[in-house]
């Protein structure tokens, strides 16, 4: 039961992940997003940082698998990943 | 023997289309789509000639934009006689797993395949060490490492190529196809097709592949409905699939060393700078300034020269040639359409060589990502920066550029606004306007009025396509969603030769689509200014000989010219138009200068040079004598600052470049949008110009 809700409390959006901070990606949300962001590396059970964020707040610039990419907080937002202490 | 090129983007494919063929490549469009596809040669040690066809940068055979479209429709459709005998696909040694993706489905398809490991020193800088050999192994194919921009690895790929032998063909076995096989032998039936994986394939597509008829689109979703075939669903298990064996894959032929000052490391470290919270804009926008300002100072002296060999041609025809018809038409119809065509040459091709280098040094997608916010605002994209830019050349190009914007709305706003974006031609118009009524002198000392003036018309030019892209943020409904996910690449040094090939390309394209129209209707301009109705033009020529028996021929001419231009078919038409415009301050003369702008707006020029009976069209003359000119009915000079504005105003959101309209008419595969932009900017030219004149008139 309590590493059911652990799992819970260490997932959050991609978007809200801290500049600096790593994280593994867990789940996709979106089917579309999945589909567009997999192919380009973004893999289930690969560590991601966020390396840049825009002036505006938007979008994002991520570092993945070797490669940067960047996209905008909407679809980040429906990429669950779960921080690395 | 012919080769398809493919790969992912940033992969360095141009850099290897270019090292192959060098400028021995030529751009066409693909097959009943906007999209360019660029055809190179090159021989063999054999002597062998070789077809390469470069297709657009994708990352898998799922398509997402338009041109990642034309990548399968190439590969899928087995009756082409295009078919190629051999694919290279292209990876970025330094990130294997990923470009390896669509190596996989390729292979699955059933071509011979080449695999080229490009940008080998950037994935030693980054610390990876590749066997080669062993990947040949694992992978079944030949294994190429290249340096596409030094050329290293070339000769062997050539011999590769050379030697290549198509082995027997084993049928792809997907963990995917468990359970489905009936249904996929089913469709090897129908399209006879002997590849499961294109099968597969032609199953997941058949909406969007243009060689399937309705009968077969309706016959392949009823067995997808039959089979329940979960298409998305399906996609992602094969691409994770794959993912996971070439994991394995990768990780035996390759070791990855940390390496501290890698060049992902430097490129975030520029970045920091770059893409600043604060600075990022302001930086952008500064190198935006000193590009154009850079172009416009630096195009002066080729644009000048074009401008005097035309003139020079001009007189040399009129000379050579006895006095008639035809020595006119060649003269002032077909070599001045060719000379307004080539005149903006200087300034297209400064442009787009400081796109190229912006796009080459990896700094455009970063331009485009801090732009991308404000862009959706006004229902455009990131992407939609390098067009509008570019429109500042040409409209055309910047057009053709719409093609990696992938949601519909918001690439077909980018077409329909791009044309305010003041561009080239428009230049002439405002500089002769701003010297005839801007005063000299300068605001606060050191910005001239002058200046200033020049900087507002630019300005007015953004303005109004952003006002027009909310507009038609609202009016326009389309259902696709809008995505921005793009690869970031590293900075690199851009390669001179690219940036050379692109220019090079660009021109040409301009040159040819836009010359086209502006010939044909830089004839048919002269034929209406040459020919009048009855002897109208004889009449008119008799009335001012026998006024001026005194003047010799030299004298006379511009005179003659000028009557007979006033009694001509654009004569006409322009007192025709003249009750039309007076509300803007124009008069029937400016009204024939209307017309022939249709044909290039910068046509402007020489034409007022005509109507004012000048005999040169250089600026400073056609200046002086429209500072000359005078009001019949207040005795004032005519040309005032209100109908200068008025004028300028006009001309920066008229819409009368036909070659605007044919190319808008292209990329939109419509009447609707272009006929619609014509309607819609003339109104607003026509609207503006006149609350210009009428308050500057009235109230001021």
């Amino acid at each position: 039961m309590r590493s059911i809700l652990k799992n819970c409390q260490d997932m959050i959006g991609l978007h809200q992940l801290e500049i600096g901070k790593k994280a593994l990606i867990k789940k996709f949300l979106r089917e579309d997003i999945l589909l567009k962001t997999l192919e380009m590396g973004m893999l289930p059970n690969t560590e991601i940082e966020i390396t840049c964020i825009a002036p505006l707040g938007d979008p994002i610039c991520v570092k993945v698998n070797g490669t940067m990419l960047s996209l905008r907080k909407a679809e980040a937002s429906s990429i669950q990943v779960e921080v690395l202490v | 023997m012919k080769i398809a090129l493919i790969g992912n983007p940033n992969s360095g494919k141009s850099s290897l289309f270019n090292q192959l063929t060098g400028l021995n490549q030529k751009v066409a469009n693909f097959a009943g789509v906007t999209v360019e596809k660029k055809t190179g040669y090159f021989t063999l040690p054999s002597q062998e000639k070789v077809e390469l066809t470069d297709l657009p940068g994708t990352y898998s055979l799922y398509p997402k934009s338009l041109d990642e479209q034309v990548v399968i429709d190439f590969l899928l459709s087995q009756q082409s006689k295009e078919a190629p005998d051999l694919i290279l696909v292209v990876a970025d040694a330094a990130n294997l797993q990923r470009n390896l993706l669509l190596f996989d489905e390729i292979k699955d398809l059933g071509f011979g395949v080449i695999l080229v490991l490009n940008m080998i020193d950037l994935a030693e800088q980054s610390g990876w060490e590749i066997d080669t050999e062993q990947l040949q192994k694992s992978l079944g194919v030949p294994v190429i490492a290249t340096n596409a921009r030094n050329g290293k690895g070339i000769s062997s790929l050539k011999e590769a190529i050379q030697n290549f032998q198509k082995k027997e063909l084993k049928q792809p076995k997907l963990k995917i196809f468990a359970g489905l096989e009936d249904l996929i032998q089913e469709v090897k039936n129908y399209t006879h097709t002997k590849n499961d994986y294109i099968a597969w394939l032609y199953l997941q597509h058949y909406e969007r592949l243009h060689f399937f008829s309705e009968k077969d689109k309706d016959y392949l979703q009823k067995l997808q409905i039959q089979y329940r075939f979960k298409s998305l669903s399906m996609q992602t298990q094969e691409t994770l699939e794959r993912y996971s064996s070439l994991g394995n894959i990768v990780a035996e032929s390759t070791l990855k060393h940390e390496k501290p000052r890698n060049p992902i490391w430097i490129s975030q470290k520029i970045d920091k700078i770059l893409m600043h919270k604060f600075w990022g804009f302001g930086i952008f926008i500064l190198i935006l300034l000193l590009m154009f300002d850079a172009i416009f100072q630096w195009a002066e002296l080729p644009t000048t020269f074009i401008e005097e060999q035309t003139s020079a041609l001009q007189e040399f025809t009129k000379n050579k040639l006895p006095n008639g018809w035809f020595a006119e038409l060649l003269s002032d119809g077909i070599i001045a359409g060719i000379g307004s065509v080539l005149v903006f040459v200087p300034q297209i091709a400064l442009l787009f060589g400081f796109i190229a280098i912006l796009e080459e040094s990896g700094y455009m997608i970063r331009a485009m990502i801090m732009m991308d916010k404000l862009m959706r605002r006004f229902g455009l994209n990131g992407k939609s920066v390098v067009p509008l830019i570019s429109g500042v050349a040409c409209a055309i190009p910047a057009i053709m550029a719409t093609r990696n914007i992938d949601n519909r709305k918001e690439r077909l706003i980018t077409i329909l606004v791009t044309p305010f974006i003041s561009c080239s031609a428009r230049l002439p118009i405002y500089t002769v306007m701003i010297a005839l009524v801007i005063p000299q002198g300068s605001f606060l000392g050191f910005l001239s009025w002058q200046a200033l003036a020049l900087l507002s018309m630019y300005l007015l030019g953004i303005l109004m396509a952003l006002f027009a892209s909310i507009i038609l943020k609202k009016i326009l409904h389309f259902q696709d969603n809008s995505y921005f996910v793009v690869e970031i690449p590293t900075y690199k040094i851009p390669r001179w030769k690219n940036v050379g090939i692109t220019i090079w390309e660009k021109v040409k394209t301009f040159s040819i689509e836009a010359g086209k129209v502006i010939v044909v209707i830089s004839i048919i301009l002269w034929a209406l200014a040459s020919f009048g109705w009855g002897d109208s033009l004889e009449q008119a020529e008799n009335k001012i000989r026998k006024n001026n028996p005194t003047l010799n021929e030299e004298q006379i001419t511009p005179f003659v010219s000028a009557a007979r231009l006033e009694a001509s078919y654009a004569g006409m038409l322009g007192k025709f138009l003249e009750p039309a415009i007076e509300p803007l301050g124009f008069d029937w003369k400016i009204g024939i200068a209307l017309v022939s702008s249709f044909a290039a707006r910068e046509v402007f020029v020489s034409t007022m040079s005509v109507i004012y009976g000048l005999g040169t069209d250089d600026e400073q003359s056609v200046r002086k004598r429209m500072s000359q000119e005078l009001n019949s009915s207040t005795q004032k000079p005519f040309y005032n600052l209100a109908v200068g504005l008025s004028l300028m105003v006009f001309y920066a959101f008229a819409m009368q470049c036909m070659s605007t309209f044919a190319i808008v008419y292209k990329e939109t595969k419509s009447w609707k949008y272009p006929l619609l932009q014509l309607i819609a900017m003339n109104l607003l030219a026509y609207l503006f110009s006149l609350a210009t004149y009428q308050i500057l008139v009235n109230f001021v």
